[in-house]
């Protein structure tokens, strides 16, 4: 890690976006993590992605668990409100915000410990509610604050950095995501950012739950020969089912696009985004075959990566709730008290 | 001899799980009530769906005496199961009314009670063809019957059957023959009335009838509570599901038919308090509902909730021990549990309510003052004031009054303040302001965590910054103790060097023992505590008093620990007095153990008490 801090002042001509930031105020702390690691690349895919959105920092809820993913949040969007909350509960904690105030863009930051091992239930059910987020799990198959223990999705034979061999079989977040529920399934690599920069755009832009599966090696506990989520592994077996073009809904498409190489996706706000397909015929709604897909090109031992599914339609917690729209941590005594006179009517049932 | 008693006995129904026989209870305990005689019943429930054991106790009281009593002067014998135990408890004097369509040995009976047998189950064979009725309508007849027998006002019954039916006129006519039906072959089999009987009185008032769930569920509607998450989990589940009920009454915008509310039933504990604290943090008032095994899983949450400072509220509807089983029975065993919740140093709020009246006043209190003290409070009921309906007072609301919704900066605020941190403390009090997420562009951001943060929420992991912050903590601890409700005193008629403290469902048995003690010439003086941290006048009572008696449901004395620690008190001073067996406490028991130890005192030192 670096202890030194970027100077504040930057070129004159740095780009800017809609709301005049540049990308620097999208930046958080200095990262304490490893030099190298995985995870650095994510949290400045997320600050591009947001930058690119010219979304209001403010406006950005970040939350997370507990473990070297979850201390990500500290190092990007410093302008944002965060929570670093316990081991594995970042989604209970998500879904009672989001609950609070709908108008606020929230991003759920995990990993594998966190959500594949003691948040897998919390993972499973904040899924299953449709909560209205990005869930990014930085994948590195390992334990890392705690030197190097295996995770929940380390493959099975894959080895340890000791040369100890896992025995327990894997558990696949994407395939769990999918027949949970999640609307919008997406798997990237850290290492490519023109990859990850887009999907997170989609999946904010993504009404619903959007789950980002984002291998992330550890260049501390599993970059080794043996490892399956090691950079070299992971650029070795990387299947990349698509490539993502995201395009703002005040854009107009002007290019015509072969349907059987392109696919361009509406999303709730207008914006649209364009994928170039890689493999022949794969629809991105369709559900069960992404499914298929994805076992058994995992057979084959590729990884299979990119927008793996999106609903055609996708809905949220607040619409099966039926909930008002404004946000409810606006609403104080006037329009919570049912008022004295009603008490009164109350009592007299109770007579 | 007969018992004789007009308006003063107990009525207990043994019935089997899942047999109707609830409904005709209640029925039963509200007609007394309407007859302007204060009534407090009891229901003793197994964990079970069908089949198993159930006991519905009412306490008839002119007196007003609403705790429970012990003894049985009626049995409503309706259990086969539990028959050579249900007659046994049967005081001398006592009324057996049984079914008795199937023969039963003379030796299953005793010579010293009344018995009265009526072949309801024939009778009902007879009247109808359909199964269900048959069963359903056996229970009404007893009700009939004993309405004969206790010379109880035929027309309340009727009234409440039509109100209970409402719009379906079949139901309430048919009702209606059955309870007719049992009243005749009462009178004409029995000598009516029996000895001991139900007097129209006017004791009742506009008191209310109601269980303290359903109170604490009101309470977090009036208390503005917009997000509920749960786990369902005797004996609180009621009280989430009268949140939900009136709710989908009262807080549907009847424009949109949207919700002014979000209820969750999650995945496990831990979620539902994750979930609470994710919404406190975001501005929002809200709780959950649960028992101590809840209470159990949510511990690391609360530490965290402790120490980020987030309010939160919690309604503790306490239980026996782990499991299955003494969980459908009462007790005041998770004091320790919820005062200290958790790991590092922490220490919660606790409320005490006596009843469903003030599980609802304290249930919206509750809100705002997890709101003023950024942090959670614990709304500790129990299974016997939260699953039992109690006549108590009226809930009460004043129009005028607004939510106190703590130190929160708006983005105004933010502008005109000089100098803002989440944790620094600038009225002296402990208590820091906090933003809701989202309220202003480019102040009054802040990264929330548990420990390991300066005044400013900057994460830093040196010792100073904690110790300050953790100090801080007990600081804004101290300030809990001047707006948390403050304990009620009830002077003894005489001046005493005894005293009680006492709390939650214990006190309607505990007034009725100090009228009997008092009766008997010991004196005693009373402190209610309402609330955790202590305020000064807790233990000034203490201080003022020779012998102080610390009555609780649980088997460690959980509240005299509390004392102990919490205020230094010689454990010398606090005599536990201990009722565990998952009954409610009774006054019988408060004023036997007061007794028995006074005299062993006197024994010791004859002069010293009076």
């Amino acid at each position: 890690m670096s202890y030194l801090a970027k100077p504040k002042f930057h070129h004159p001509a740095i780009e800017t976006n809609d709301l005049g930031f540049t990308h620097r105020d999208y930046e958080g702390s200095i990262s304490t993590l490893c030099a190298g690691c995985g995870h650095d690349s994510i949290s400045s895919a997320v600050m591009r992605a947001c930058f690119e959105l010219s979304l209001p920092p403010h406006r950005i809820a970040k939350l997370s668990g507990i473990g070297c993913s979850s201390k990500t949040p500290t190092y990007f969007l410093g302008q944002s409100h965060g929570f670093n909350s316990v081991h594995g509960r970042m989604p209970s904690v998500l879904t009672g915000a989001n609950l609070a105030n709908r108008d606020l863009i929230y991003l759920g930051v995990s990993g594998d410990g966190d959500s594949a091992s003691i948040g897998f239930g919390q993972f499973a059910h904040s899924i299953r509610r449709g909560v209205n987020m990005v869930y990014i799990v930085e994948n590195n198959g390992v334990y890392g604050l705690t030197k190097g223990q295996f995770s929940a999705t380390s493959d099975q034979g894959s080895k340890s950095k000791r040369g100890v061999v896992n025995t327990d079989s894997a558990i696949d977040l994407v395939a769990t995501a999918l027949q949970l529920g999640a609307t919008f399934v997406a798997r990237s690599f850290s290492g490519d950012k023109t990859q990850l920069v887009p999907l997170i755009k989609a999946a904010i832009e993504h009404r619903g739950a959007a789950f980002i599966d984002c291998i992330s090696p550890c260049v501390a506990f599993n970059n080794h020969e043996g490892s399956t989520k090691s950079f070299d592994y992971v650029r070795d077996h990387n299947a990349a089912l698509n490539r993502l073009d995201f395009i703002t809904g005040r854009e107009p498409i002007t290019a015509e696009y072969d349907p059987g190489t392109t696919q361009v996706v509406r999303m709730h706000d207008g914006s649209m985004i364009r994928l170039a397909k890689l493999g022949a015929d794969y629809d991105v709604h369709d559900r069960i075959a992404a499914m298929n897909n994805l076992h058994t090109r995992q057979a084959d031992g590729e990884i299979v990566t990119g927008l793996i599914y999106m609903a055609d339609e996708s809905s949220d917690l607040h619409d099966h709730l039926g909930t008002i729209n404004q946000p409810l941590n606006e609403l104080n005594a006037p329009e919570l008290s049912p008022g004295a006179k009603t008490l009164e009517s109350i009592n007299a049932a109770l007579r | 001899m007969p018992i004789e008693s007009i308006n003063d006995f107990v009525v207990r129904f043994a019935n089997v799980n899942g047999s109707g026989s609830a409904s005709a209870n209640q029925l039963f305990a509200k007609s007394v009530m309407r007859m302007g005689v204060p009534v407090a019943p009891r229901n003793i429930f197994p964990s079970n769906i069908q089949g198993l054991p159930t006991w519905y106790e009412v306490r008839i009281s002119e007196a007003g005496h609403r705790g429970a009593r012990g003894g049985t002067d009626m049995m409503v014998a309706m259990n086969p199961q539990t028959w050579d135990k249900d007659v046994a408890s049967i005081e001398p004097g006592g009324y057996l009314f049984y079914d008795s369509s199937r023969p039963i040995q003379d030796s299953k009976f005793r010579e010293d009670i009344v018995v009265l047998g009526l072949p309801l189950t024939n009778i009902c064979n007879r009247e109808f063809t359909d199964p269900r009725q048959r069963n359903l309508f056996k229970n009404v007849m007893y009700v009939g019957a004993l309405a004969a027998l206790l010379d109880m006002d035929m027309a309340e019954i009727e009234k409440l059957i039509a109100e209970q039916f409402r719009a379906k006129e079949k139901l309430i006519a048919s009702n209606h023959k059955v309870l007719r039906m049992g009243y005749d072959i009462a009178r004409e089999t029995f000598q009516c009335p029996l000895p001991m009987r139900v007097r129209r009185a006017d004791r009742v008032g506009d008191m209310i009838f109601v269980d303290g769930n359903t109170a604490g569920g009101l309470g977090a509607v009036y208390g503005g509570a917009t997000v509920c998450a749960w786990y369902p989990i005797t004996p609180s589940t009621s009280l989430a599901e009268a949140y939900e009920r009136y709710c989908a009454r009262l807080r549907v915008d009847p424009d949109t038919k949207k919700k002014k509310y979000a209820i969750v039933q999650a995945e496990d504990e831990l979620a539902s308090i994750g979930m609470v604290i994710g919404a406190g943090w975001n501005g929002s008032r809200a709780f959950t509902a649960t028992s101590g095994p809840g209470i159990s899983l949510m511990q690391e949450f609360l530490g965290l909730a402790y120490f980020a400072e987030i309010p939160a509220v919690l309604f503790d509807v306490q239980r026996g021990g782990p499991s299955t089983g003494m969980p459908t029975r009462t007790q005041q065993s998770d004091i320790l549990l919820a005062a200290y919740a958790s790991h590092g140093d922490t220490k919660h709020v606790l409320l005490f309510p006596e009843d469903p009246h003030e599980t609802f006043e304290m249930g919206a209190q509750a809100f705002d003052l997890a709101d003023r003290l950024q942090t959670p409070i614990f709304v500790m009921i129990d299974l016997d004031i939260g699953m039992n309906q109690h006549l108590c007072k009226p809930f009460k609301w004043d129009d005028t009054r607004a939510y106190d919704r703590g130190k929160v900066m708006s983005a105004a605020d933010l502008d005109a303040a000089k100098d803002w941190g989440r944790y620094l403390d600038v009225d002296g009090d402990g208590i820091p302001y906090r933003t809701y997420p989202g309220t202003h562009p480019t102040k009054g951001v802040y990264f929330t965590r548990g420990t390991s943060r300066d005044r400013y929420a900057r994460y830093t992991e040196e010792a100073a910054p904690y110790v300050d912050n953790m100090e801080r903590l007990l600081h804004k601890f101290e300030t809990a103790k001047t707006i948390v409700p403050q304990p009620v005193l009830t002077k003894a008629a005489k001046p005493t060097r005894l005293g009680v403290i006492y709390y939650g469902s214990t006190a309607p048995s505990m007034s009725e023992a100090a009228d009997k003690l008092a009766a008997e010439g010991t004196h005693v003086d009373l402190l209610r505590v309402r609330a955790f941290p202590f305020s000064s006048e807790v233990t000034d009572f203490i201080a003022a008093h020779e012998q102080v008696f610390v009555v609780e449901q649980n088997r460690d004395a959980q509240l005299r620990t509390l004392l102990m620690a919490e205020c230094s008190i010689d454990p010398a001073q606090l005599v536990p007095v201990l009722n565990f067996d998952g009954n409610p406490i009774t006054a019988r028991f408060i004023s036997k153990a007061i007794t028995d130890h006074v005299a062993r005192m006197q024994a010791r030192s004859p002069k010293v008490l009076s």
